[in-house]
């Protein structure tokens, strides 16, 4: 087995790890940085539970080879909240009930941090589709989709 | 398997020329899925990512420059090209997610060989070339003769895509491609249709290319309905000639996405409202192309 030294900035932070060169960046999340906010669904970017911001895209880490990342920046669902302070979307999924398992909910998270970055005023509509790679079982989504709509206020109006 | 990340066009192809079976890759959006199903096991991966001409869009004199690997959300927030393009553009933009679409490209999606690839028709009625880089040298292919059956193209082991070339936008020429899923996001085409339509000063047909993916081993062409629509006015005499042609034009399989009698029929449906679309882009698009 071929492990190779990747360095990338994961969550603000310089990280070092050591991944197999055909192993995915969320097993290397999970398993080598020890960030399990990244969570695996389908594995094959279809749900949307591995979402992360790779060099500020939102992408499926299980579609990534970890070596791709090398000088790269990731942002997960632990890179979210300001310390101790949830961010806005964290908030209002939270006081919304927008998750029941949660499994989902990370994914979703930086699915909607992605949008929000690019459009702070989305439309339920543009809202349902840039979600719609995220899979939820729980929620039939109406509670998501309120939510993110709430936090967008809340960005905006701060 | 091992990883390499060439950043030349020749280092790339040094690597595969090395390799007993190496598996060339941009976004991955469709060979992860594979390797994890078995049905590759590639002893080196190759991502193509490195190389820039694979990541460049450059709009020229002559044509567009759409570098191989370019994800396809780089390519449709590029108002330039989707303005020129909209057929093509809507077409790159209905693959996957947005997680997908920041991965996928022209050419994965074309070289992976789906037979309902969403780009693909559009691409063709375009008369979209593609790059060929190989250890024997380059080589321009009509993006038409890339695929020759599911998961299969004419690439030789040592070849890949480099960028494809796109001419610019003729006057008073539309483009469209429209898709039925039986889902409002997420899934594969049962039915997909690409034209493109030149009008003359009298709203005369001048050209028409007519293509129908998912209904086929590869893409078909339909040229009953290219040439019942060449010198007319579209009406509805025409349109249900292109119709019933592009119906009889599908060789479809039957599965749980639709019968063989619902995709022939949505075809028909498609194609008709596809060459409306086009027409009515070729109507607003004046001579200024870029």
């Amino acid at each position: 087995m071929s492990r190779r030294h990747i360095t990338a900035t994961i969550n603000g932070d310089e990280v070092d790890f050591l991944a197999e060169e055909g192993s995915s960046l969320l097993n290397a999340l999970r398993d080598e940085v020890g960030l399990t906010g990244v969570k695996e669904g389908c594995g094959t970017g279809d749900c949307g539970s591995c979402s992360v911001l790779l060099n500020d895209y939102l992408t499926c880490a299980c579609l990534v080879f970890a070596p791709e990342v090398e000088g790269g920046t990731i942002v997960t669902v632990e890179g979210l909240a300001n310390g101790g302070e949830l961010h806005p979307l964290q908030q209002c999924f939270l006081e919304g009930a927008a998750l029941q398992c949660g499994i989902c909910t990370p994914g979703f998270l930086m699915a909607a941090k992605a949008l929000l970055d690019r459009n702070p005023n989305p439309t339920e509509t543009e809202i349902r589709y840039a979600l719609a790679g995220n899979l939820c079982r729980c929620t039939g989504y109406d509670k998501i989709v309120r939510a993110v709509q709430e936090a967008a206020s809340q960005i905006r109006e701060a | 398997m091992k990883y390499a990340s060439p950043s030349s066009v020749e280092e790339a192809t040094g690597v595969l020329a090395g390799a007993l079976s190496a598996q060339v890759f941009a976004g991955a959006t469709d060979v992860v899925p594979q390797i994890r199903a078995g049905r590759k096991q590639p002893e080196i991966l190759v991502d193509l990512k490195g190389i820039k001409e694979l990541l460049n869009v450059s709009n020229e004199a002559t044509h567009w420059r759409v570098g191989a690997a370019t994800p396809t959300a780089r390519l449709t927030e590029n108002s330039d090209f989707s303005s020129e393009f909209p057929g093509l553009s809507e077409a790159a933009g209905l693959i996957g997610s947005d997680q997908i679409q920041n991965r996928s490209s022209l050419g994965g999606n074309l070289c992976n060989g789906s037979p309902a690839a969403d780009s693909v028709p559009a691409m063709v009625v375009n008369g979209v070339r593609a790059v060929v880089a190989g250890g024997s040298g380059s080589r321009t292919v009509p993006v038409s003769e890339i695929v020759t059956g599911p998961g299969k193209t004419s690439l030789a082991d040592d070849e890949f895509i480099v960028e494809f070339e796109i001419d610019h936008m003729p006057a008073h020429t539309g483009d469209a491609y429209l898709r039925l899923i039986p889902r409002t996001e997420m899934d594969i085409a049962v039915v997909g249709v690409g034209v493109r339509v030149t009008l003359d000063d009298v709203g005369m047909v001048s050209a028409a290319d007519i293509v129908l993916g998912a209904v086929a081993p590869t893409v078909v062409r339909v040229p009953e309905a290219e040439a019942a629509l060449v010198g007319n006015q579209i009406n509805d005499e025409i349109l249900a000639t292109v119709s019933a042609a592009a119906s009889e034009a599908c060789n479809p399989i039957d599965d749980k996405r639709g019968t063989i009698a619902y995709r022939k029929q949505v075809a028909g449906v498609l194609a008709k409202r596809a060459v409306l679309l086009a027409a009515e882009r070729a109507a607003e698009r004046n001579g200024d192309a870029k």
